[in-house]
């Protein structure tokens, strides 16, 4: 039997959250050269949307500095150098030159509400605004019958070129003939295929899509399983988590405008730039893990002094994803904030590994000597940095949105 | 000869209902049939785990009224358990619950429902100073209204039109002739919408200081809440106020004079029943005011059903008379089960294919996900609507004061001489006053709980959390969580085993509302209010939608009109149900 020990301390040590933050100057300069290739590309092609962003930043009351105040931030998160900042700009100029197709399957609509409802107006959601309307124009303004003959069209004019963004996960066992779209029935699993078919990439957003999530926790009673395990022949890339943090989708998006390829993506197809850290590594109560400061019950002295949560059967631990500097609600709070540990909620089957208020193990946590102390340091190294970056964009986010409040 | 009209999702984005309705030559609705065609067996996937993380799980029925449902299955919990929580946890669960209401009716109204009102396009037609005057009449203190500030969003709109930025004002019929507002009266709504979405994301964050997050919250646990870091930081709480006092001002001095407006200008609608449906209301009742157990305590909602619009009587509630019945359902056949005894075995028959390529419901037999609830031998709606009518024939004194208010304002904008007759509310008119109402009500009362919850946390009581010894509790245990979400009555009912659920069931407000017929073959509350209305011109199903909308159904989806022939007659967003 391995010991319980011994099994954390190899999930802390694992190799795919390693990212390289510096690559030296060759790299930088090889991929700025292939990037301006790419965008000057992009600008011979027609926009497949009327809308620009400058119009419609204007229109919303952004100035320019707002939006290369944006730029600067998300270029941090790509965990690009700056002097890629003028290149994120443009691309975001840019994202009305690729199409996008939106579709939704087995869901709660968790992660439109979070792009398109819970947070208002920001430079974030105005992106997605203006690929989402492209889809409608493209698709939507079609009637009855001429839909379908529309989306046909839409995908051959496309053809290789659109990304075909996928919310909810897809019934393939017992409930695939359960759950259908449209006026003619069409089984989730039959029409994702055909959009993903010609699509340049596909991106699946929630967990949902990404894992199965819901649907596919135990006993999986319709069969439920992610967009990776039934597309093939095509670039996937996962943006988990329930919900899927906006920022995060538009990063993924930005990427491919910029380079016209997926970003650099862990062995789970999630972007590195996003899910290459721990929560627990920019964990604000990690100094209390350290120091071996513990909730041992909610609301006990340990929670009102802000101590660590992983008795509480937090997963910051286990779990990749960057909410511990995003945050939500334009960084108003995180469950960790909030008291509650995290549930893993964007690693594949948390809702059977994780999503539970107790530690994995009985812990035998011995902070600060422990040999789970000296592994998590080991891999500390690069994340410095990340934390830095992290702190950068923090600050950039809170400024644009204060601003934005300013105006109206 | 009659229309067959399908009223199908536009599935390609989003959206899992389908309406089907048969049109006479008048273009009255005749049949209505309401189907939900997506399902993922969420009640099923609840069984066998550890009652204390079920909420988490539950609370992903739907992303829209997301912490609704995490709150109600932690409180069936803590009812198997019989564990009462503490006040701080109990005033911040109200707080996020209500911040939820006061987002939730804001976003419905302005962005899901406000175009079956307002004609935006009518709006660049209006005279700023003439509308600046207008507002007035409607509320003393109006809200963002200024001859300057609407010729500013005037000139916003004509951008968003020039740009072809339509999405953001989606669901709309332009220029129907069935919209009843002045130009400048659409000026002062559309000026309300655009600011609706800036306000909307302050009312996000507050349930987000308390929760961790907005959708899917994370602070709540069976036994209390965990956010006492966040209660016992007095900037935490002033933010909070400051948010609640801004939403507030919004709430009184644009959303309920909107409602107003449109109540008077609408009235005729109101005035001979449109929309009303069933006319039988529930209300679990919601919103503990004091620290007895659950269902012992005062609540701002009370509980109990009003039949047949009497509101002369209420009927006490009794959950034991909760059934479930899925004659039309796509579950095994079975006699109606009490949530307790209910099973989730699915029998899917599918739709039939006609010879127009196109699918139908096979109307006869079995055609939704949805079950059909019935309470005793009774149909009933929920939401809103039903609270504010339970709670006047309950004689709350609170809400009647309320929905009086409102009845008396709109009497004297139509020059009755008297408050406008209660009956009014039974129509599709009357359940968005009713969210209206409902709405500056919670916002008022959420100051009152703020400051109760700063004065206790001030006195030194940080307990948010109540013990209890999870092995014995959990060893045989029953409970309910039956309490009200933004749109109506919602009920979670589990059985806990040997520390495990052993079944668990969810009758969630659109079960209630957007079911199919029960075995008797009566309907549910969305298809019973869509019949008798009147399409003025079946290619803009305005009034149709007005109805459907004003239930404030939850999963975003849109929705297309087609003939027989596949004819599309129309298209238009939707709000749709909670599937499970």
């Amino acid at each position: 039997m391995i010991d319980r020990r011994d099994a954390l301390m190899q999930l802390f040590s694992s190799k795919g959250a390693r990212v390289n933050t510096n690559r030296g100057d060759a790299y930088y300069n090889s991929l700025m050269e292939k990037m301006k290739k790419r965008l000057s590309e992009l600008e011979k092609i027609p926009a497949a949307s009327k809308t620009s962003i400058e119009e419609v930043l204007e229109t919303e009351g952004f100035t320019r500095r707002d939006f290369m105040k944006w730029a600067s931030a998300a270029c941090a998160m790509l965990m690009l150098p700056p002097m890629f900042t003028p290149m994120v700009a443009k691309a975001a100029e840019l994202m009305n030159r690729v199409p996008v197709i939106w579709i939704e399957l087995q869901d709660c609509a968790g992660n439109s509400e979070a792009i398109l409802r819970s947070d208002a107006p920001t430079i974030d959601e105005l992106i997605l605004d203006i690929l989402s309307l492209e889809f409608n124009e493209t698709l939507m303004a079609a009637a009855g019958h001429q839909a379908e003959a529309h989306l046909e069209e839409a995908m051959e004019t496309f053809k290789g070129k659109y990304l075909c963004v996928v919310e909810g996960s897809v019934p393939i066992g017992k409930g695939k003939e359960w759950c259908t779209i449209g006026a003619k029935a069409e089984t989730f699993e039959e029409h994702l295929q055909k959009v993903a078919r010609n699509s340049a990439a596909v991106v699946a957003v929630g967990t949902c899509a990404t894992f199965g999530g819901v649907p596919a926790a135990a006993p999986n009673p319709t069969g439920a399983v992610g967009v990776q395990d039934i597309v093939r022949g095509k670039p996937i890339i996962n943006i988990p988590a329930c919900p899927a943090n906006p920022a995060n989708i538009t990063g993924t998006i930005l990427h491919f405008v910029l380079t016209g390829q997926v970003p650099e993506l862990d062995h789970l197809n999630r972007p590195k730039f996003a899910f290459g850290y721990r929560i627990h590594d920019n964990c604000e109560r990690r100094a209390h893990f350290d120091a071996g400061e513990f909730v041992e019950e909610w609301g006990d002295e340990g929670a009102q002094n802000n101590f660590c949560l992983y008795k509480m059967g937090c997963k910051g631990p286990m779990t990749f994803n960057n909410c511990s500097i995003i945050r939500y609600n334009e960084a108003v709070n995180w469950p960790i904030g909030a008291g509650h540990g995290c549930i893993g909620c964007s690693e594949p089957q948390f809702w059977d590994k994780y999503a539970q208020e107790r530690p994995m193990a009985d812990a035998h946590i011995k902070a600060p000597t422990g040999g789970v102390e000296k592994t998590v340091d080991q891999f500390g190294l690069g994340l410095l940095s990340a934390a830095a970056i992290g702190i950068g964009i923090h600050a950039a986010i809170s400024a644009a949105a204060g601003k934005k409040g300013g105006d109206e | 000869m009659s229309k067959h009209v399908i009223v199908d999702p536009i599935t390609r984005i989003e959206g899992h209902l389908r309406v089907e309705a048969v049109i006479d030559d008048d273009n009255v609705i005749k049949e209505a049939y309401i189907g939900s065609t997506m399902f993922r067996g969420i009640e099923t996937i609840l069984k066998g785990r550890d009652p204390r993380d079920a909420g988490l799980l539950a609370m992903r029925i739907c992303g829209v009224c997301t912490g609704t449902h995490y709150q109600r299955s932690i409180e069936a919990v803590e009812d198997a358990f019989k564990v009462t929580i503490p006040k701080n946890a109990r005033l911040v669960r109200n707080l996020i619950q209500g911040a939820l209401y006061v987002h939730d009716h804001t976003v419905h109204f302005y962005h899901l429902h406000g175009l079956d009102w307002v004609d935006i396009t009518s709006a660049l037609k209006a005279d700023p100073s003439k509308a600046e005057e207008e507002s007035y009449k409607w509320c003393d203190t109006p809200y963002g209204t200024s001859k300057s500030e609407l010729k500013q969003i005037q000139e916003r709109l004509a951008k968003f039109v020039k740009q072809g930025r339509l999405g953001l004002f989606a669901n709309a019929y332009w220029g129907n002739k069935h919209y009843k507002l002045t130009p400048e009266q659409n000026l002062i709504a559309t000026a309300h919408y655009l600011q609706a979405l800036d306000i909307q994301r302050d009312m996000a964050k507050m349930m987000a200081i308390f929760g961790g997050k907005m959708p899917h919250p994370q602070s709540i646990v069976v036994g209390g809440v965990t956010c006492v870091q966040d209660i016992k930081n007095p900037a935490r709480i002033a933010l909070f106020k400051t948010l609640l006092e801004k939403s507030r001002k919004f709430v009184k001095n644009a959303y309920l004079a909107d409602v107003l407006m449109a109540g008077t200008m609408y009235a005729d609608e109101a005035l001979d029943g449109t929309g009303a449906g069933l006319k039988n209301y529930m209300s679990y009742g919601d919103f503990r005011l004091d620290d007895n157990e659950f269902y012992k305590s005062s609540k701002l909602f009370p509980s109990g059903i009003v039949v047949n619009g009497d509101l002369s009587k209420v009927l006490p509630l009794d959950q034991n008379k909760i059934t479930e019945d899925v004659t039309h359902s796509w579950y095994k056949d079975d006699k109606p089960l009490h949530p307790f005894e209910g099973k989730t075995e699915p029998n899917y028959t599918g739709l039939e294919k006609k010879e127009d390529g196109f699918s139908y419901f096979k109307t006869n037999e079995k055609y939704s996900w949805i079950k059909a609830p019935v309470y005793g031998d009774t149909r009933v709606e929920v939401g809103p609507l039903a609270r504010m009518i339970v709670g006047v024939a309950a004689k709350d004194k609170r809400i009647t004061k309320y929905v009086t208010g409102f009845l008396a304002k709109l009497g004297e904008k139509l020059s009755l001489g008297k408050p406008a007759p209660a009956s009014v509310l039974f129509s599709t008119v009357g359940r968005t006053a009713g969210r209206a109402v409902e709405t500056e009500m919670m916002a008022d009362v959420m100051m009152e709980w703020v400051d109760e919850l700063a004065a206790n946390v001030a006195s030194g009581d940080l307990s948010t959390w109540s013990e209890f010894d999870f092995g014995t509790v959990s060893k045989d245990a029953r409970g309910f969580g039956l309490a009200e979400a933004p749109r109506g009555a919602l009920g979670h009912w589990v059985v806990v085993k040997d520390g495990k659920i052993e079944n668990y069931q969810a009758v969630v407000p659109s079960t209630w509302n957007a079911s199919p017929r029960d075995k008797k073959g009566r309907m549910g509350a969305y298809e019973s209010a869509l019949i008798g209305t009147k399409v003025a011109d079946p290619n803009q199903p305005l009034e149709m939608l007005r109805t459907i909308h004003s239930f404030d159904p939850c999963i975003a989806c849109a929705v297309h009109i087609v003939d027989t022939k596949g004819k599309e007659l129309g298209k238009f967003k939707v709000n749709t149900s909670c599937s499970i």
